[in-house]
């Protein structure tokens, strides 16, 4: 049997607020971005997924990125304005007190990193992948500082995800229990001021609470004191989000993939396609906007693992079980609790990348079969209504 | 019971020694959910990969312990992953290999030798 085990000192990782709680419950703790984080805890990454999927998992999420983006006019619709110079997205649209899902793109139509934008009243709050914060943050203060104060916040985030989520969240809260997906809001929790969205990374129904970092031990602990609530970690968060359909920045989506080829048409709002009354003025707006018109020769889609076996990160994908020459690969690929299943995704030639198209990967020098399939695996639970 | 610095176990019955991983190890890799076992007939040689099992996260090798061909598997663990984690050293065994050598048997460490590998 063998594990292979990074050589990083543990002393040179940054820790989350939540540190300390993570080793009193038995964590075992794994360098992800720079920071020591609970990969898992006792009972283990199987269980904790399904235990997410029918009751509620805390995840703590505070080595992600909270930066504030603020328009030296005081109008957020300038900042909104100027974050649009940067990303895709349908930014000026957005309503007070409601967020959305964008990307930062490069010159070339690559991703630069995905992000969560949501409107404060009278600023933006972004939240960006780990890896990516200290970029993100020097990127737009590169692009927007004529117009924008960039400020980078030092604050814990808690993700409650799951059907026991909102029960338990209004037990601190009673006001969440009225958001609907995508909503945020500022509220007191435990005296705290706190910043709460209805979203997550599971596709279950939850919360993302981003909380002053002295309280979130407390806060995590109340969380952790209430009807099925349990933590998670981030084994069983990259399962669900699989699960989800969702994209890993790093490894589903990167420099070198474009919103169109990774199928994330749905986060281009049709002001900023062509046509459209803001259209372009993103970075690769020239590449992008091209895509939509033309296509492009690769797209991202789910995979179906014929068998039992599960098909991972890095495996080559094949037109067929004997041709040389790859058409794809998976970019993510495991086995998911809920499905009880293998599953994938990855990058597959335009030709072979509709329902049900046969496919086949290598693993350990095998040619496996898989089908095309739409994502999500699982059905989503997100509170619209 | 013998032990492998790799987490493995073997018992021995004539020169049939019956391989699996160690409760150290299922508990380690967390629930798995799939195992691919060696065909019977396969020549193994004492650290290649003989099986794969595989967690909701990774896929791990499993080495063979000693050379010696594979006499049987165990169609069960193929079927039901979890079984390797709620028996390891009994229900969860994973193959049966006939040495190559019967005396490579006594030179695996024993029961103490592997606790203390363990900690």
């Amino acid at each position: 049997m063998s594990e292979s085990t990074p050589a990083i000192d543990p002393a040179l990782l940054k820790r989350t607020p939540l540190h300390a709680l993570h080793i009193a419950h038995g964590a075992r703790m794994v360098p992800f971005a720079g920071y020591d984080m609970p990969v898992q805890y006792a009972s283990g990454v199987l269980k904790e997924h399904l235990h997410t999927r029918s009751a509620a998992g805390l995840f703590d999420v505070s080595h992600m990125g909270q930066i504030i983006l603020r328009a030296k006019s005081g109008a957020i619709a300038d900042a909104a304005l100027a974050l649009e110079k940067l990303v895709p997205v349908d930014v000026l649209g957005l309503a007070p007190g409601r967020q959305r899902y964008g990307l930062f793109t490069n010159e070339r139509g690559g991703i630069l990193d995905d992000l969560m934008i949501a409107h404060r009243g009278d600023h933006l709050l972004l939240i960006v992948n780990a890896a990516c914060k200290d970029a993100d943050a020097a990127h737009l203060r590169a692009h927007l500082s004529d117009t924008c104060e960039i400020e980078s916040l030092d604050r814990a985030l808690l993700a409650l995800q799951g059907p026991a989520a909102e029960a338990a969240l209004a037990q601190l809260a009673p006001a969440t229990a009225q958001m609907r997906f995508m909503d945020v809001r500022t509220l007191e929790i435990l005296g705290s001021d706190c910043i709460v969205t209805r979203s997550g990374y599971t596709g279950e129904d939850g919360f993302e609470i981003s909380t002053p970092a002295d309280a979130a031990e407390s806060i995590a602990t109340a969380l952790l004191a209430l009807p099925g609530v349990a933590l998670i970690g981030l084994g069983a968060r990259d399962s669900l989000r699989l699960e989800a359909g969702m994209c890993l920045y790093g490894s589903d989506i990167d420099q070198t993939t474009t919103p169109i080829e990774a199928d994330l048409l749905w986060a281009i709002q049709p002001v900023r396609r062509t046509g459209g009354a803001r259209a372009g003025g993103f970075p690769g707006a020239n590449i992008i906007l091209e895509q939509i018109a033309s296509g492009t020769s690769r797209k991202r889609v789910g995979l179906q693992p014929d068998g039992r076996a599960p098909v991972r990160s890095g495996a080559q994908l094949f037109a067929d079980d004997t041709s040389p020459s790859a058409i794809g690969h998976v970019t993510s690929g495991g086995f998911g609790p809920s499905v009880d299943r293998p599953i994938a995704m990855g990058y597959v030639a335009t030709q072979q990348s509709t329902t049900a198209t046969a496919v086949f990967a290598e693993v350990r020098s095998k040619r496996l079969s898989l089908g095309v399939t739409p994502m999500p695996f699982i059905t989503p639970k997100y509170k619209r209504g | 019971m013998k032990f492998t610095e790799e987490h493995e176990w073997l018992t021995l019955d004539g020169s049939i020694a019956t391989v699996g991983i160690t409760e150290h190890a299922s508990t380690q890799l967390g629930d798995l959910v799939f195992v691919e076992l060696p065909k019977v007939g396969t020549a193994l040689t004492k650290g290649n990969g003989a099986a794969v099992v595989e967690s909701v996260k990774a896929a791990s090798d499993v080495y063979a312990p000693l050379d010696g061909e594979v006499v049987e598997v165990n169609d069960a663990v193929a079927a039901d992953p979890a079984l390797v984690n709620s028996d390891p050293l009994g229900k969860g065994w994973l193959y049966k290999i006939k040495l190559a050598n019967r005396a490579d048997f006594d030179a695996l460490l024993d029961d103490d030798a592997y606790k203390k590998l363990i900690g």
